[in-house]
């Protein structure tokens, strides 16, 4: 690590900066201040932009790092994870897009309260998208810190702790002046800039190898030093039978957890209708896809190209692995190639941090603001727009994730959103299927669905190795573990299941046919969508 | 009586409003017993659509396609994920040169991803898209009949 990567690093990194908040700004002009226009832009993206904001917005530094780094150390075990964030798309394109997008407005409540009594129902999701959005926020905060700290060379504790706070105010600045306009801008330019990144390393990494993908994963097994293993799974999951199924439910999660992000449930309504919600679901599909299968050429790449002792002698946990491969395809360290292109990575996983973060902040104060403030505030108080709201929500939601991104550190990335996925798949998604296609669905099932799967998925992470009892957990010195596994989705996300049916089994109200027949005729065919 | 047609009109009417576009609202609407008259028709018309032989036929279509494939590859997926934890030999047998069954299988699931939806786009455009679109249009118009926008 030289001076010169890191200033060329810097300069780049000033420049997105700059042209994001030029965005912000000019988006800003003709502000008018409506909640159609700060929760949804307008809502008129088109599908291809959408796309690319969806895109945007999930493909997160985790995968571009975190995932290459897994495939770089563990081979087959990291493409696992490649296979499951793609996956879990046709649950959103089957079940959730459309439908959606037809009817509600801002937030995952909207959906679920159009058939119930409104309060409990709206604190309930409200609640757990918050919740969801914050733990999501964590893991990128978190991400962003220990990208400091890996490209500015040195461990220091305060660099990381600016680069988390600056994070931070930017991602308030982006979401309070543009709303989702700014946002959505920010997402597209950060989708093509990472996909352009991506795409250069992968040509780079074929052309050495003649595009010979045989011979790119021969020469990766020979050099990881696990042989043929290196190619199939089980390195990393394949030791006892506590890991395994912390594996599948981590598989659980993944599939699941996307349909349930509020992060992502509120871009549908940025574009006009389901139609063309519809459509950009098929171009992220085809964005993300794209991107998942040169992230596994680049970890083969890496494993083959820098080794895996390199890898892991730069950062244990493999994050610095494209880094890495990027400065030996320019050049290797000292060479101008190896240097701009190093420079580049590391500006783009800066661009994708900024980016993913203003998605959720924006998300979740939509969820504070129009879910949680609009049920909780005095009948008879003063009332404030919306928007002022929300605003300040983006403010207090970017004081918290700082305050937990300080305190949380030394988590591992990918631990974080497999987590954050766990709890949108148990807490919210259960609600969103049952109110869309159970006609009996009634308030007390929806309520106790979001709780039934929010507090054991909490709960369980509480009790879990992560959290207490083995040398790597944030409290190394105690131990209440009690539950083996790291990831509680395959708990939890039945128990959320679970809860609504039997909320709803055991509630006294008759679910009203005639809400029921709105739901269903709006849902599918956009009757009454705003 | 001219209305626009709603899949390029953004800003379509609202959640039970009657929309604007140059009908006027009865004054008389707003009066209170009246409006809730109007919300009881307008759930009835809600109920009928539901009813109606057109509806039944986009849902099923609907359901005739999520459902199988939905079923299918949520279940491919699940076996791919226990299989690839339970059985790694099985993963482990090699194919053709450095590619072996697991290679195949995680390509598998990223060619089936891509396949099922350009199917479902497909089947949506061409099997749901102009029903759903009609029948949007007829709710629309009675839901306004009802809250008393149209003469």
């Amino acid at each position: 690590m030289t001076g010169d990567h890191q200033t060329l690093a810097l300069i780049l990194f000033s420049v997105f900066v700059a042209v994001t908040l030029g965005i912000t700004t000019w988006v800003s002009r003709h502000r008018h201040g409506s909640a159609e226009e700060f929760y949804a832009g307008g809502r008129l993206f088109s599908p291809m932009e959408n796309g690319f904001a969806i895109a945007g917005d999930y493909m997160s530094a985790a995968s571009f790092l975190g995932i290459s780094g897994l495939i770089a150390l563990f081979g087959y075990d990291g493409m696992l994870y490649s296979v499951g964030f793609l996956v879990a798309w046709l649950v959103v394109l089957f079940l959730v897009a459309e439908l959606v997008r037809n009817c509600g407005r801002f937030t995952l409540a909207d959906v679920v309260v159009a058939r119930m009594s409104e309060r409990p129902v709206r604190i309930a999701a409200g609640t757990s998208s918050v919740t969801v959005s914050v733990l999501y926020l964590v893991a990128q905060m978190v991400g962003a810190g220990s990208l400091v700290a890996l490209l500015l060379g040195g461990t220091s504790e305060a660099a990381q702790a600016w680069t988390v706070i600056g994070v931070g105010a930017l991602m308030v600045i982006y979401v309070s002046f543009g709303g989702m306009r700014a946002t959505t801008w920010i997402q597209i330019v950060k989708a093509v800039l990472l996909l352009s990144g991506t795409v250069t390393l992968t040509v780079l990494v074929l052309v050495r190898f003649h595009g010979d993908f045989d011979q790119l994963l021969l020469t990766a097994a020979e050099r990881s030093g696990h042989g043929e293993s290196f190619l199939a799974p089980g390195l990393k999951y394949g030791g006892d039978w506590t890991a395994r199924f912390d594996f599948i439910s981590l598989g659980l999660a993944l599939v699941l957890g996307t349909a349930g992000l509020p992060h992502i449930l509120s871009r549908f309504y940025t574009v006009p209708t389901a139609r063309a919600a519809r459509r950009s679901v098929v171009w992220s599909i085809g964005l993300i896809g794209g991107f998942y299968l040169m992230t596994i050429v680049l970890g083969f790449g890496a494993a083959a190209i820098v080794g895996p002792e390199a890898v892991r002698g730069s950062n244990a946990s493999g994050n610095t692995a494209v880094p890495l491969l990027a400065l030996d395809l320019g050049g290797g360290a000292g060479s101008t190639g190896g240097t701009v292109l190093f420079a580049i990575v590391a500006a783009v996983a800066f661009a994708t941090i900024l980016a993913v973060v203003a998605g959720i902040t924006l998300a979740s104060s939509a969820s504070v603001a129009h879910d949680l403030y609009a049920s909780l505030r005095r009948r008879h108080a003063k009332p404030r727009s919306e928007v002022a709201v929300a605003r300040t929500a983006a403010v207090g939601i970017g004081v918290v994730a700082i305050a937990l991104g300080l305190l949380a550190r030394d988590l591992n990335v990918a631990f974080l959103v497999g987590l954050a996925f766990a709890v949108a798949a148990s807490a919210n998604l259960p609600v969103l299927l049952y109110s869309l296609f159970w006609r009996g669905f009634t308030t007390r099932g929806a309520v106790w669905s979001v709780y039934g799967g929010l507090i054991p998925a909490v709960v369980l992470v509480l009790l879990s190795p992560v959290v207490s009892g083995s040398p790597e957990s944030l409290f190394p010195g105690v131990d209440f573990q009690y539950f083996p596994l790291q990831n509680p989705g395959l708990v939890s996300i039945p128990l959320g299941f679970v809860a609504g049916w039997l909320g709803t089994v055991t509630s006294a109200e008759v679910a009203d046919e005639a809400k029921h027949a709105e739901t269903e005729v709006r849902s599918l065919t956009g009757a009454g969508a705003v | 009586m001219r209305y626009d047609d709603p899949w390029y009109d953004a800003l379509a009417s609202g959640w039970g409003e009657a929309s604007g576009d140059g009908v006027p609202v009865r004054a008389t609407a707003s009066a209170r017993g009246e409006r809730e008259d109007a919300a009881a028709a307008a759930a009835d018309v809600y109920l009928e659509v539901q009813r109606s032989a057109a509806f039944q036929e986009v849902r099923s279509r609907y359901r005739r396609f999520v459902i199988p494939a939905g079923a299918a590859f949520f279940v491919w997926y699940l076996a791919y994920v226990v299989t690839a934890t339970t059985a790694p030999g099985l993963m482990a047998r090699p194919v053709a040169g450095a590619v072996n069954v697991a290679m195949l299988a995680g390509l598998g699931q990223f060619l089936t991803t891509f396949l099922l939806t350009w199917a479902y786009a497909r089947h949506a455009r061409l099997r749901r898209d102009r029903a759903a679109l009609e029948l949007r249009w007829d709710t629309q118009e009675l839901t306004r009949g009802v809250r008393g926008g149209v003469l």
